[in-house]
């Protein structure tokens, strides 16, 4: 499912949680939405949600205007999340999988099939209450995933999952993606999904201040720095800094030489040349900024 | 299945299948037939026989013997005994009660009615102490007119029953017979059910709500319906399962006390005849029962029934519906018991007020204070009920009908805007201009 985000804009009273906000998230795309608490991200996949509307602006569903039963197409896992604590575990799942629009046979076919790949089927007749963190965790996963929407939308998604079922998950929702599923992440911890997506859009102060595929964004952030690893310098050559560059660091780990500089131009011809006179080379690679180091000195800028 | 039915169905079913509402359901009708039988049961137990001692020194009752469970034993001869020695001697007895008519100085009937004296172990039952006085009257009442030289045949003769029946007329011409008590004591159960219905599964769907909220399931189902079918599920869900126990309490005290009532009838109209028998005399006995008998059934005829049970059901969830708007309204703002007093305080205020109204309107059914509260929606659900028993017009009744469908519509439309604001609201202080900042809110 293609979603665009077409000049979105919601208020609350006087305050502004999103400014003309637009995006485009391509069908089958990992899409990032990164950004500090409070930046607007809650609001805007609410929006996506249909819990609220926009002031101004629209949400476009494959081109179409997102309608009511839309929420069919989509599976979300807010960041606040519970489950009914008295309800037995097949029941609640069957009650949220109809809210999605299975009809029960539909419904208990899949539940069914996801319980057996978890190997949970003995939870059924369990209430919530009786599991334990992690083991709800799964079955609200389960019944976010269910009725195979065309795009999930995960808020904060790793947060509260330990590191066996974060990873567990994190392979169930590649494997959807895989086929054809567009999934959005909502986070402000970067390093959590920055393997995995493939758009992203940095949210600051309820306005868009990045927006696009990764690599280009990458691209765009690139300032031709280069790591070079030189093995058992010789203790009289000589490094000459090429013309115009600058040193960023410079590190000696026993017999391993690492420098990192900062050229002028791609041209990394000089570079090796200078390296060549030290020693022999092992690594010559471009330091390209993550996407927290992006996020960083992107916030500070929009903010100056 | 449409999604709010999904949530009605939640609703319903987590409710009814909760243990509390098996016991109060089955708790119900048998307190409900109680407060119908247990009086009607006492005042059906006959007495158990007693005998009293009485010291009869102006020799007034004749040496009556009593009745079949009262008897009589005179100490005797009267003059013989001071009422001293009478106290000792009823003290060594299992007698009920000794009786000391007294003569004083000369035989004066009035002198005597005024200074009897009954001792008694204990305190000495109303039962006992109206069948001596009855007795002691009429024996005196006997003796004076006698002393007047009426002949004793004349005298069972001028002996009267009054019974006064009220008939109201109405425009049409037909007249009913009016049976106000029977009336009042209709319109308060149903006032008093009203009430504790709208409290009990109120504060349910405000629990409700506030459980939802806490535990953050809230999020997750309002991804899939609108925050409004949400709240609207709970609440429909919630009323039905109110009308469910309604309906059951009503089948269930009918059975139990037509059961109970089939079981002591018997000795209810015994009691009526033996009554009878001991005041008015062996011949009126007939007239009295089938007086009882019909009393009941021209009271049954008096009530519109199809109506009473129509309107109290529309009442009955018109009024949980405006009222339980407002609590979900306020279950979805706050996030524990003690946050949400301050707001139900202006809440529950209109509630009390309306059984205190309705108190006062039973009195005075077609009064000015029944007119305009039982059209006020928020107090018309408790008041209209008291009133519709003793006939309320039809066009009142339809106004304060489209006023209450009205009303809960305002409500629920108030409480809807406030509910999706307030469900997602975590960690902030709630005021009342926070509650009116969220109900501008767009979208």
């Amino acid at each position: 499912m293609q979603v665009n985000i077409n000049s979105v804009t919601k208020q609350y009273g006087d305050y502004v949680a999103l400014d003309q906000v637009s995006a485009e998230i391509p069908t089958g795309s990992i899409f990032g939405l990164l950004g500090p608490n409070g930046a607007g991200k809650t609001s805007l996949i609410r929006i996506l949600n249909q819990i609220t509307g926009p002031d101004e602006g629209q949400i476009l569903l494959d081109g179409k205007p997102i309608k009511p039963i839309d929420v069919n197409r989509i599976g979300y896992l807010p960041e606040e999340r519970g489950l009914y604590k008295k309800m037995e575990v097949g029941e609640q799942s069957m009650y949220l999988a109809r809210l999605k629009g299975l009809d029960s046979k539909q419904a208990k076919i899949a539940l069914k099939d996801w319980f057996e790949r978890f190997e949970i089927q003995d939870w059924w007749k369990k209430k919530v209450e009786e599991l334990s963190k992690g083991m709800a965790q799964k079955v609200q996963f389960i019944t976010t995933v269910l009725h195979n929407p065309e795009l999930l939308i995960f808020d904060e998604p790793f947060s509260g999952f330990d590191p066996i079922n974060a990873e567990l998950i994190k392979n169930e929702i590649l494997e959807l993606n895989r086929k054809g599923t567009t999934v959005i992440f909502s986070t402000h911890r970067m390093e959590s999904v920055e393997q995995m997506c493939d758009h992203i859009a940095l949210i600051s102060r309820s306005k868009f201040v990045l927006n696009g595929p990764l690599n280009e964004i990458r691209e765009r952030f690139r300032d031709n720095t280069y790591r070079l690893e030189i093995k058992d310098p010789s203790a009289n050559g000589n490094f000459v800094l090429p013309a115009g560059a600058i040193l960023v660091e410079e590190k000696m780990d026993q017999n391993l030489l690492t420098k990192i500089v900062r050229l002028e131009n791609a041209d990394t011809t000089p570079l090796l040349r200078a390296g060549m006179e030290v020693g022999k080379i092992q690594l010559l690679s471009e330091v390209i900024p993550s996407v927290n180091e992006i996020f960083i000195q992107t916030v500070k800028e929009s903010h100056e | 299945m449409n999604r709010i039915l999904l949530i009605i169905q939640r609703e319903y079913l987590s409710r009814v299948k909760k243990r509390s509402f098996l016991i109060m359901t089955i708790v119900g009708p048998i307190l409900l037939s109680a407060i119908g039988i247990l009086p009607a049961y006492f005042a059906s137990m006959p007495e158990p026989d007693r005998t009293v001692m009485v010291l009869d020194k102006a020799d007034i009752l004749d040496r009556d013997k009593g009745s079949d469970r009262i008897s009589l034993k005179y100490i005797g001869p009267p003059a013989e005994y001071t009422i001293e020695e009478a106290k000792e001697q009823f003290m060594l007895t299992e007698d009920y009660a000794l009786v000391y008519i007294p003569t004083g100085s000369g035989w004066d009937p009035d002198f005597i009615s005024q200074n009897i004296v009954i001792y008694g172990k204990e305190e000495v039952s109303l039962g006992i102490k109206s069948f001596i006085e009855d007795l002691i009257r009429s024996k005196i009442e006997d003796l004076k007119l006698r002393n007047q030289g009426v002949d004793p045949e004349v005298i069972a003769q001028v002996r009267t029953r009054v019974k006064a029946k009220s008939i109201n007329i109405e425009e049409s011409g037909i007249e009913e017979e009016s049976v106000v008590e029977g009336k009042m004591v209709i319109g308060f159960v149903f006032a008093f059910f009203m009430y504790f219905f709208i409290f009990i599964f109120g504060s349910q769907v405000m629990n409700g709500v506030m459980e939802e909220k806490s535990n953050r399931v809230v999020e997750v189902i309002i991804s899939s319906v609108r925050p409004f079918q949400l709240m609207m599920g709970k609440i429909l869900g919630s009323g039905l399962v109110g009308l469910t126990q309604f309906l059951i309490w009503m089948a269930l005290s009918f059975v139990l006390y037509s059961a109970f009532t089939g079981i002591f009838l018997a000795d209810k109209m015994d009691a009526i005849q033996t009554m009878a028998e001991q005041s008015a005399g062996a011949e009126n006995v007939d007239q009295l029962k089938t007086d009882g008998l019909n009393s009941v059934m021209t009271f049954l005829d008096t009530l519109n029934i199809p109506v009473l049970i129509g309107s109290f059901i529309f009442y009955f969830l018109g009024g949980f519906f405006l009222y339980a708007a407002m609590f979900a309204a306020i279950g979805s703002a706050v996030e524990n018991q003690a946050e949400a007093q301050q707001f139900l305080f202006p809440v529950t205020i209109p509630i009390i007020l309306s059984i205190v109204i309705a108190m006062k309107v039973a009195e005075d059914p077609n009064g000015q204070l029944g007119f305009w509260f039982s059209m006020i929606p928020f107090t018309s659900p408790i008041v209209m009920v008291t009133r519709i028993p003793f006939g309320v017009p039809y066009w009142q009744l339809a106004l304060s009908m489209v006023l209450l469908i009205g009303g809960f519509i305002g409500t629920t439309w108030v409480a809807s805007r406030i509910y999706r604001v307030g469900i997602l609201m975590y960690g902030k202080k709630i005021t009342w201009g926070e509650l009116w900042k969220w109900m501008k809110y767009g979208g």
